[in-house]
């Protein structure tokens, strides 16, 4: 794997990390659980035809000010600043978990704002009959064990980079779960429920068939919400850092639904 | 010194197999395992015990606060306090917790404690904890990465609203009411002494000596665990130029008395083993929550290759003898125990030692005994410590008048009829 080029933007006044790959049409990707402490084979995958563009969100790994958001109206503002700063307006954008909860919801206040939604396992919405685990609290832990179906991928995906900090790394780490726990304590439920329906471009809603946190069943409850056209594509053997599990499978859906999508 | 008898108020009846059968004793235990008939008697034996501690000369009495939580009954420590303040008349009442960021406005613990001093007659002790993981961000569903943020104003705000004379606005990041102006108001003046009970974070060290509040390590684990810790504490007072009065430190810690050691041994074991083994049950997923602990916390503590700062529960002993062993209980006759408290307090450098004499499911006879042999015995023995050197600035005041005498209890209604 080639280094990805890296970009510094300021959003309020705080620096966060714009990582760009490949060459060809702007396609846009917002991370979730852990963000992105390393570039992925899942994004290589896609910068094969693609130029990937993939802006850290504050206090994940990368950016910085996530404790000046108070608020899910101060979160989704800083995501939109971000992915403008990040020359993703008008753009395909994947978006993923966490980082899905957010890009749902500048898809529906800025219909504008980008060309196609690929939203994985998306956070913001909480059905009582099937809840989202306790990604915060997982019991037996650890983690990882509801993350993805192979725990040593997503050990591989977080592991100490070469020359890495061996202090400042594990901050960092916590920083990403911090920052998250900021919008979505405790239990993941942004309101987006009420804005699906907003959403106006193209939606592909993939999940891992595994994935144990955000169930697969939201799908189609995401789906008979959003007025746009959407798809649903679920991942064998992938749990729900499906892009993790499975970098190659969800590389060749999205792009597949991107050739589809008007 | 002054000795403050801390009661948690456990529920005395978990089963033997608790730890083999259920998944904690916090957040998660199982209801269905609380008898409320039982839990009648638990209370009021309870109070008894924090009342009898009054009687037979305990400086202060003090209760905390705990949620979804099998070792401690209190999730409004207000409520005993208040029944505590009607049946005591000179004791200090210890409220070593409201987790002020739970209070939604915090106001609401100005206007409780005010309630307190005034009921009290200017009794009261307020202990403003951020609280636990558990109580806080897993039972309470409060954000941990706000937590501190909210703790640090509604501390501003319940202070200001004590001592600001006129009506005030409150314009804060996550309070914000137009119109400020609590009934009562304290007896004490400014207010109530304020104490904070913590574990080592350096953010709480840092903010008994901006405010200076009294800094109250409450560890189970005893005195030789809480080297590091206090000594953490007393490098940073130095450091912000703070004097060495033994009274800006709390410590909590266990004790059984009996005649003889080997008494001692028999008669606090199965308390001692309850209260380690089952009480402090709890699933290590609920010790950590994201940003409850600062990145400067979490960072000193990965510098300094220490355990992190999140990990509440060191692995326990099995048996009692290791327990006592590793000092998490001191025990012995009144003098080895004497011996031992004016060790704890001369080494920690501690003004306010907070024995906790019932501990477990300790039966109410044996905590009568224990606290019995703990006043007449090793009590006189260790309470000049400090006292010819340093003044304790942090202790109720009590009231300038004479303070009401409350009536006696309340006859049954046969009674009087009688």
């Amino acid at each position: 794997m080639n280094a990805p080029a890296e970009a510094i933007v300021q959003i309020n006044s705080h620096p966060c990390r714009v990582w760009q790959k490949g060459t060809g049409e702007r396609l846009g990707y917002v991370p979730g659980y852990g963000g992105l402490p390393r570039w992925t084979p899942f994004l290589d995958e896609l910068a094969v035809t693609r130029r990937v563009i993939a802006p850290s969100l504050p206090g994940f790994p990368g950016g910085l000010g996530h404790t000046e958001l108070d608020s899910q109206f101060d979160w989704v503002v800083a995501t939109r600043d971000l992915l403008e700063a990040a020359d993703l307006l008008g753009a395909d954008i994947i978006a993923a978990g966490f980082g899905a909860a957010l890009v749902a919801d500048v898809a529906a206040l800025w219909p504008d704002s980008l060309r196609s939604l690929t939203l994985i396992a998306p956070f913001g919405v909480f059905f009582d009959d099937e809840p989202i685990a306790d990604i915060w609290a997982p019991r037996p832990g650890p983690v990882e064990n509801i993350l993805v179906t192979d725990p040593t991928r997503y050990r591989e995906f977080v592991k100490l980079a070469d020359g890495g900090d061996p202090v400042e790394w594990p901050i960092m780490m916590n920083r990403a779960n911090e920052a998250a726990a900021r919008y979505l304590w405790p239990l993941g439920n942004t309101g987006l429920i009420k804005r699906l329906h907003r959403i106006s471009v193209p939606t592909l809603l993939l999940w891992g068939a595994q994935d144990a946190v955000v169930p697969p069943s939201y799908a189609e409850r995401f789906a008979e919400r959003i007025q746009a056209p959407t798809s649903i594509s679920r991942i064998a053997d992938a749990g729900h850092l499906a892009e993790i599990d499975q970098p190659a499978q969800v590389a060749e859906r999205i792009l597949a639904f991107l050739r589809q999508a008007p | 010194m002054k000795l403050c008898w801390f009661h948690l108020m456990p529920y005395r009846d978990l089963p033997n197999d608790f730890r083999e059968k259920h998944d904690s004793v916090w957040v998660t235990i199982d209801s269905r395992l609380f008898d409320a008939e039982r839990a009648h008697q638990i209370y009021n034996d309870s109070m008894d015990e924090l009342e009898f501690a009054a009687e037979v000369g305990f400086d202060a009495i003090c209760v905390n606060e705990h949620h979804n939580n099998g070792y401690g009954l209190m999730p409004s420590p207000n409520l005993i306090a208040a029944a505590l303040a009607r049946r005591t008349r000179d004791t200090a009442i210890c409220v070593m917790g409201n987790s002020l960021a739970l209070y939604n406005p915090p106001v609401r613990v100005a206007e409780e404690m005010a309630m307190l001093d005034c009921i009290s007659g200017g009794r009261l002790i307020a202990g403003f904890p951020v609280g636990t993981p558990m109580d806080t961000c897993y039972a309470y569903g409060q954000n941990p990465s706000t937590l501190r943020e909210r703790y640090y104003e509604a501390n501003d705000l319940i202070i200001k609203a004590w001592t600001e004379p006129d009506v005030f606005t409150w314009n804060g990041r996550y309070n914000q009411q137009r119109y400020v102006n609590i009934w009562p108001r304290p007896i004490q003046k400014p207010h109530p002494p304020v104490w904070i009970p913590g574990g080592g974070s350096i953010e709480t060290w840092n903010f008994c000596a901006e405010h200076d509040y009294v800094y109250a390590y409450l560890s189970y684990f005893g005195s030789l665990s809480a080297e590091e810790t206090m000594r953490g504490f007393w490098n940073e007072m130095a450091r912000l130029g703070k004097d060495r009065n033994p009274y800006r430190a709390g410590f909590l810690q266990f004790v059984g008395v009996a005649e003889s050691r080997k008494e001692a041994l028999k008669l606090y074991a199965e308390a001692g083993e309850y209260f380690y083994k089952r009480c402090l049950h709890v699933a290590p997923a609920f010790s950590a929550a994201p940003g409850y602990t600062t990145e400067a916390t979490a960072r000193a503590k990965l510098q300094s290759q220490v355990q992190q700062a999140a990990n509440y529960f060191p692995e326990l002993p099995q048996t009692f003898a290791q327990m006592v062993d590793k000092g998490y209980v001191i025990i012995g006759s009144p003098d080895e125990v004497a011996e031992q408290m004016r060790d704890v307090a001369t080494r920690l450098h501690i003004g306010h030692l907070m024995p906790n004499l019932q501990f477990g499911n300790m039966p109410t006879e044996l905590v009568r005994h224990n606290t019995e042999l703990f006043a007449r015995k090793v009590l006189p023995q260790i309470k000049d410590v400090f006292d010819d050197e340093w003044e304790d600035h942090w202790w109720p005041t009590g009231m300038r008048n004479k303070p009401a005498v409350p009536a006696p209890v309340a006859q049954t209604r046969a009674e009087a009829a009688a």
